[in-house]
């Protein structure tokens, strides 16, 4: 029963990391429609650059600002010069640029902090885990009130939802895009200072909870950022549960058991568990 | 009288086919027109021409200004408010965040409430909804809901693609009715497409025919009744 | 007409080209082919039948995974391991397109590229470690060239992989021409309508996957002999995403977009490197940015718009 209970505030901790990915996830589905595969690369280089200013001896918190600041606007310059140009090109054409990015990302991170495992203050001290969880709700809290409470967070969801009908009540359309691409860079931010205490910081760090936060986000409906926080630490909680019950399958294949995870739960509910049913634009 | 909108010679297009070969449009200032065409005379194409929806060349102006090529966003700024044919619900926001949706150009809440308030009294129904999924509305609801959004704008002219479809007999009445409301005592100018020809004309001051991306006849409502084409065509009788 | 005089002529400079090159440029150019058989597997699921897949390094994995077990467990002739593969693939691919049918867009592009990140951990699972050989993988004999034939290795190896390619090209141009090509592209541009029609859909998209495995499976046993080595690192979702990256830059729905897709995934990341070593992904990946930019549908639609030109000018 200890050892239950063990696994399962384990698993919570683990399930805070991937509950804040899931939640950048959500909200660049919400602003563009698109899953974005170098999410997690953008959320790594935002947190070398955090570690960076660290070096230089910036305190903690401003560094956490600026680095949400920094990120914000890369976010928004990324899709002003990247993607506008393309947004008469094919989907498929679009996940090709996402690839690009990703390598561009990683290789950039490589070249200029190299590969060696740096380690990342927490400013929670001993307590990192349960202070991750918080950063993770209050995100989750911000992210409700802009959505449902202001005029800018009711524009996004109606460029997201309808972009022509958006247009046609004078809503920038292209520019609610871009916000939503600095958001959801600003969110990874947040994650990836949040992460990178845990798992320590290195270019290739993101991938596997890039998977994981995906699992998460999709359990929780992609739609909803309520259901990809729930679904983020369910997978967390389940991912611990079993590596210990499972015998040496759960250890050695933790990967495949989100992949399971992924398609069981698509299979048997196609909109995940909160989401509403997907309007799949292809 | 003043002009309002004036379109000189305006084609439009579709990726590269041209829908529209030049039409000519005079709006009056506080006026009701209508455009009449069969299907796929490019009557949709028209309005979507008006408010940069789709390609165009030739010359628009409104109040005076160009606003051809401009984007969207900006025409919807300087006061055209389209109602779009299959009415452009915003499915998965509510009936009240629609309307809402309807003044993001506009900044003084007070005024948005109480217009808000306005049009729940032209469309009781849509008050007693006003929390619902507008997804969940019947489609004569939704058509309700188009034009509550379009008069959230302010607007000093608004296109409307259609009004009536899918209403019932009686709901139309009663459309066309707060339609000519807003239009005398807001002084808001319509550009009416409608099907039912009938209609139209009654409510219209003045009225263009198009065929085939070609405006073919103007003159006033009551000219175009009178012409014996356009009696067998698009009045049957 | 004008297309075979094309196609007979790409078929001479194809069976010339071992004579003039170095073995070396010659390998290139034969895993070019092996990468352009797996590209039209996945072509096949996502250009004519509207599926997404960011996993098909899975497949490609379990086809070299064969080829090479039954190779050195069970002395099988390689040539012999091709069909097996295939078989093995189209197995797994029918499989894993039933779940996959209730998936649509991105959802199925999303447990796709969970299957290709999973793949080299089942691939390194302990339990299977007898057979797979685990994280050290299987090293094979390179063939000689049969008969006594006058060919290096790697110039035998080269004409094998034509001749299996020129195979696999001929009959997914048939499969997209016939009855059963135009039911997978009705269901791609209108499920609902493709199914009033009478059409199976679950059916012929399970099948569609099905087949796109078997290519790509093909392609992996092909590889497999080609690179005398199998590891699980070598699969990794990267792989996948090349395979991706080579579909679109070669065109989705064009056949022989695939050619152009193996020639990019296997030489664009080559000459990133040559241009900056430390940068050479940033290099590959910014190449990527412009080349999107510049031809949105790949080289499909360039050469879709070239020709238009030269039918204008020519009429
Ligand atoms: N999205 C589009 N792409 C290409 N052609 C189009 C498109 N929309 C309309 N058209 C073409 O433009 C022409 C005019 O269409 P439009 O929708 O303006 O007709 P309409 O007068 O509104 O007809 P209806 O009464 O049926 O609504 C038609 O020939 C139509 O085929
Ligand atoms: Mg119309």
């Amino acid at each position: 029963m200890e050892l239950f209970l063990n696994q399962l505030l384990a698993g919570l901790a683990t399930g805070g990391i991937y509950a804040a990915i899931a939640l950048a996830i959500v909200m660049i589905y919400q602003a563009i429609d698109h899953l974005n595969f170098a999410q997690g690369e953008m959320a790594m280089f935002s947190t070398f650059i955090a570690w960076q200013l660290l070096q230089w001896g910036v305190p903690y918190w401003a560094t956490f600002f600026l680095t949400i600041a920094v990120s914000f606007v890369g976010g928004i310059a990324i899709e002003r010069i990247v993607f506008k140009p393309l947004k008469n090109a094919p989907v498929l054409s679009h996940i090709v640029v996402f690839i690009a990015l990703f390598s561009v990302f990683n290789s950039l991170a490589g070249f200029i902090w190299d590969y060696s495992i740096k380690s990342f203050p927490s400013p929670f001290g001993g307590l990192h885990q349960v202070g991750m969880i918080a950063v993770t709700l209050l995100l989750l809290v911000g992210l409700y009130v802009f959505f449902q409470y202001t005029r800018i967070g009711l524009a996004m969801r109606a460029a997201a939802a309808n972009p022509e009908s958006a247009r046609l009540v004078g809503v920038r359309v292209g520019w609610m895009v871009a916000l939503g691409w600095g958001m959801a860079a600003a969110i990874g931010a947040v994650a990836g200072m949040m992460i990178a205490p845990v798992v320590f910081l290195e270019p290739n760090m993101m991938l596997s909870i890039l998977l994981y936060g995906f699992a998460g986000a999709v359990v929780g409906g992609l739609t909803s950022p309520g259901g990809a926080v729930v679904g983020g630490f369910s997978v967390g909680i389940l991912e611990n549960l079993a590596g210990t019950y499972v015998p040496y399958v759960g250890s050695e294949l933790k990967l495949t058991i989100a992949l399971v995870l992924i398609v069981a739960v698509l299979v048997v509910k196609p909109s995940g568990l909160f989401g509403r049913r997907a309007v799949v634009r292809v | 009288m003043t002009t309002l909108l004036e379109a000189k010679n305006v084609a439009a297009f579709y990726g590269a086919t041209k829908a529209l070969h030049g039409v000519d449009l005079t709006l009056e200032e506080g006026s009701i027109t209508t455009l009449l065409g069969a299907n796929g005379a490019g009557k949709t194409t028209t309005l979507r021409a008006l408010c940069g929806l789709i390609r165009t060349e030739g010359e628009i102006r409104f109040a005076g200004t160009r606003i051809d090529g401009r984007v969207t966003e900006d025409i919807v700024r300087l006061g055209i408010a389209h109602v779009p044919e299959g009415r452009g619900t915003f499915v998965r926001l509510t009936v009240e965040e629609n309307l809402q949706l309807g003044a993001m150009t506009r900044r003084n809440r007070a005024e948005i409430a109480a217009d808000i308030e306005r049009v729940y009294e032209h469309f009781p129904r849509l008050k007693e909804r006003r929390k619902q999924q507008a997804g969940t509305l019947s489609g004569g609801e939704q058509q309700m809901l188009a034009v509550g959004r379009a008069l959230m704008l302010r607007p000093r002219l608004m296109l409307l693609d259609e009004p009536s479809f899918g209403l019932a007999p009686l709901v139309v009445q009663e459309l066309f009715e707060i339609l000519r409301t807003v239009n005398r005592e807001s002084g808001v100018s319509l550009l009416l497409v409608e099907q039912n020809a009938d209609l139209a004309l009654e409510a219209a001051d003045r009225a263009y025919l198009i065929e085939t991306g070609r405006i073919v006849m103007a003159g006033s409502a009551a000219e175009l009744r009178a012409d014996e084409g356009v009696r067998r065509a698009y009045l049957g009788y | 007409m004008r297309r075979t005089a094309l196609l007979l002529a790409a078929l001479a400079v194809a069976l010339a080209l071992p004579l003039f090159l170095k073995n070396f440029t010659l390998f290139q150019l034969t895993l070019v082919m092996v990468y352009a058989v797996a590209i039209l597997g996945l072509n096949l699921l996502t250009g004519f039948n509207g599926q997404f897949s960011l996993g098909h390094s899975a497949f490609y994995a379990i086809g070299a995974y064969t080829a090479a077990i039954l190779m050195d467990k069970f002395d099988l002739p390689y040539p012999l391991t091709l069909p097996a593969a295939g078989a093995a693939c189209l197995v797994v691919g029918f499989l894993f397109g039933l779940p996959a049918l209730r998936l649509e867009g991105l959802y199925l592009a999303l447990a796709t590229f969970a299957l290709a990140v999973a793949t080299p951990q089942i691939l390194k699972f302990s339990a299977f470690e007898d057979l797979t050989g685990g994280v050290q993988g299987i090293t094979i004999l390179k063939p000689d060239a049969p008969f006594g034939l006058p060919l290096s290795q790697d110039q035998w190896l080269y004409y094998f992989t034509l001749a299996v390619s020129i195979v696999m090209f001929w009959a997914a141009s048939n499969l997209v021409s016939s009855r059963t090509g135009r039911a997978l592209m009705a269901i791609r541009d209108n499920p609902l309508a493709a199914r009033s029609m009478g059409v199976d859909t679950a059916l012929y998209k399970s099948l569609a996957f099905g087949v796109s495995a078997l290519y790509t499976g093909v392609a992996g046993a092909l590889g497999a002999i080609v690179i005398q080595f199998v590891a699980p690192d070598s699969f990794t979702f990267f792989l996948a995403v090349s395979f991706f990256v080579g579909l679109v830059v070669g065109g989705v729905g064009w056949i022989p977009g695939a050619l152009f897709g193996g020639l990019f995934i296997l030489f664009v990341p080559n000459w990133a490197e040559h241009i900056s070593k430390g940068l050479a992904w940033a290099v590959y990946g910014i190449i990527l940015i412009l080349l999107i930019y510049i031809m949105p549908s790949g080289a499909a639609g360039f050469v879709r718009a070239v020709t238009a030109k030269l039918q204008r000018r020519a009429s």
